[in-house]
């Protein structure tokens, strides 16, 4: 389910880093708690973000949630796609749905977020 | 959805249910020093035919029904019978927040309508279900177009109302808005598009131009919108006299229109309360503070409405709300909604007319200090005498005159705004020309 190759937040963003480019998005379960998503802000190309600061926020017909990134660094890329097509969110949160890739200010920094296994648990322990 | 209060016997109960005797139990947690020991001190009790009485006495005291020539953001037109006959009906009159859909169809219906004509008359894509007043819909429109372009600065023409640019500047002070002024054409009253050009720049959100001006003068908004936008700036639109919206063609180039409806049948009622309403394009919207109710469909396919993108407002994203500070103006809107359905298209077309063939007439016997074109407001230069004077003179003829230019404008001390609409009677607007022309 929540591939072991990424690594996540306990605010249900996941992030997989490539070199010194961070990947980021929402998982599965965020999408599922959320419901139909409708909207999605997202940060500028160029923006700054910080780690554990909100950096945008994704809306569903019942709610509205802040994306709190998961690392710091710079947006060099914005996906576009979910202007037109919000709910490519809910049909792919973990591949087409990645929401913006971060040129990562500390690349150590990632190593503080959660593994697969980790947040498997850490959902299954809120759930319960 | 009707509004009933409490009866005695649910009052009761509500008391017993929080173990209480009395209502006055409900404040006993207070200190004694700040509660009032004693009954208020009211005179003996009245007949309701004798406070009648009392208060009919005080009215006659004022002065009404005197023709007035005083424009400057609150404007005398005439108010069609039915207007009232719509807003005193309960089902608005005592209405609550059409949360509920499904019980408050027919205040979202008029709240939609509203929303369709303002888009209508503003030439924009969605208008928002109204602000407090003009006032207030100009910093609604200048904090918006900050979110928007994500810069810090706005530049509002000096002939914006004075009120507007001074309520800009209570909410700027509080939420970082950097504000900068650009003049006015001496000769023609319109905007110094040169002065503006040269004060726009990379950090400037918004350009704030108010048209028909403050001193009625057309401004050239395609020109503003054409500065404003090379820098990446947006272009705010503000009206006071929305009559004018009858005639003038509307300002599409704008980003935002933002203003004032007390001429859609809103009394002056010493200043309100008002209705303002915030229109911008649709790829705005997310950023467009207040309500906004939208067309849908309920379960069996029935055209419906509903409160809509509320995600942008305060009771779902508390302090990321777009505002935290407007409300909307359901009833008052409501007499501008049914105002411009009564008048129709070609009807205010009409009634922007016969306002511009007043003022031009009234204008064309006064010395006007700005050569620009007007609608139904102009300035008028009284070398002879005071402004002041020339209001007082007009008084004394039952004629409430204009508004003294100094208190606002020091420059502009020796001048008079004066207005003409619908309601100006010949013999009156030549009245006028009489008091200014004698020695």
């Amino acid at each position: 389910m929540y591939p072991e190759e990424f690594r996540y937040t306990k605010e249900h963003e996941w992030v997989t880093v490539s070199g010194d480019i961070a990947t980021i998005g929402i998982t599965d379960y965020a999408q599922k708690e959320l419901g139909d998503i409708v909207y999605v802000d997202l940060p500028r190309v160029g923006d700054a973000v910080v780690a554990g600061k909100t950096m945008g926020s994704v809306e569903s017909v019942k709610a509205i949630s802040d994306i709190y990134s998961p690392v710091t660094g710079e947006v060099v890329e914005v996906n576009a796609t979910l202007a037109e097509a919000p709910e490519t969110v809910n049909r792919d949160p973990h591949g087409e749905a990645w929401l913006v890739k971060v040129k990562l200010a500390d690349p150590e920094e990632i190593n503080r977020l959660l593994s697969a296994a980790e947040y498997q648990s850490y959902i299954e322990a809120t759930q319960r | 959805m009707r509004y009933l209060p409490h009866s005695d016997d649910e009052r009761r109960q509500m008391l017993a249910a929080c173990g209480l005797e009395s209502e006055a139990d409900l404040y006993r947690q207070l200190p004694p020093e700040v509660r009032l020991a004693r009954p208020l001190e009211l005179g003996p009790g009245l007949s309701e035919y004798e406070i009648l009485d009392y208060f009919r006495a005080r009215a006659a005291e004022n002065i009404t029904g005197y023709p007035s020539f005083l424009g400057a953001g609150v404007y005398s037109h005439y108010r069609p019978v039915l207007v009232d006959v719509v807003l005193s009906r309960g089902e608005f009159l005592t209405s609550y927040t059409p949360y509920q859909a499904e019980i408050s169809q027919g205040t979202l219906t008029t709240i939609f309508e509203f929303q369709t004509l303002m888009c209508q008359l503003t030439g924009m894509e969605v208008a928002n279900a109204s602000v407090y007043d003009g006032s207030t819909a100009v910093p609604e429109a200048a904090l918006m177009a900050m979110r928007l372009t994500r810069r810090e600065r706005v530049v509002a023409a000096r002939t914006l109302h004075p009120e507007y640019r001074q309520v800009l500047r209570t909410y700027g002070r509080s939420q970082g808005v950097e504000i900068e002024e650009f003049g006015y054409h001496p000769e023609l009253g319109s905007a110094d598009l040169d002065e503006l050009a040269g004060k726009v720049d990379d950090r400037t959100a918004a350009v704030i131009l108010q048209r028909p001006n403050f001193f009625g003068v057309i401004e050239p908004v395609r020109e503003a919108a054409e500065i404003a936008h090379r820098r990446g700036a947006l272009l705010v639109v503000i009206f006071s006299e929305a009559v004018s919206l009858g005639l003038l063609a509307p300002p599409v180039e704008a980003d935002i229109v933002a203003g004032e409806l007390q001429s859609f049948a809103i009394s002056p009622s010493y200043g309100g309360p008002f209705a303002g309403v915030i229109a911008t394009k649709e790829r705005f919207v997310r950023q467009l503070p207040g309500r906004l109710v939208g067309q849908t469909t309920d379960a069996a396919g029935n055209r419906a409405f509903c409160l809509t993108l509320s995600t942008r407002e305060q009771h779902i994203r508390r302090e990321k709300a777009t505002s935290n500070i407007c409300t909307n103006q359901n009833l008052i809107a409501l007499a501008a909604t049914v105002f411009m359905t009564v008048y129709g298209r070609r009807g205010l077309r009409e009634l922007a007319e016969q306002n511009l063939a007043k003022a031009h007439y009234l204008a064309g016997r006064l010395p006007r200090r700005f050569a620009g074109p007007f609608f139904n407001e102009f300035v008028a230069r009284s070398p002879a005498a005071p402004p002041e004077e020339i209001n007082r003179r007009l008084l004394e003829r039952r004629i409430l005159g204009g508004l003294p230019l100094g208190r606002y404008y020091p420059e502009l001390a020796d001048c008079l705004l004066l207005c003409a609409t619908e309601m100006s009677r010949k013999q009156d607007m030549d009245a006028v020309a009489e008091v200014f022309s004698d020695r």
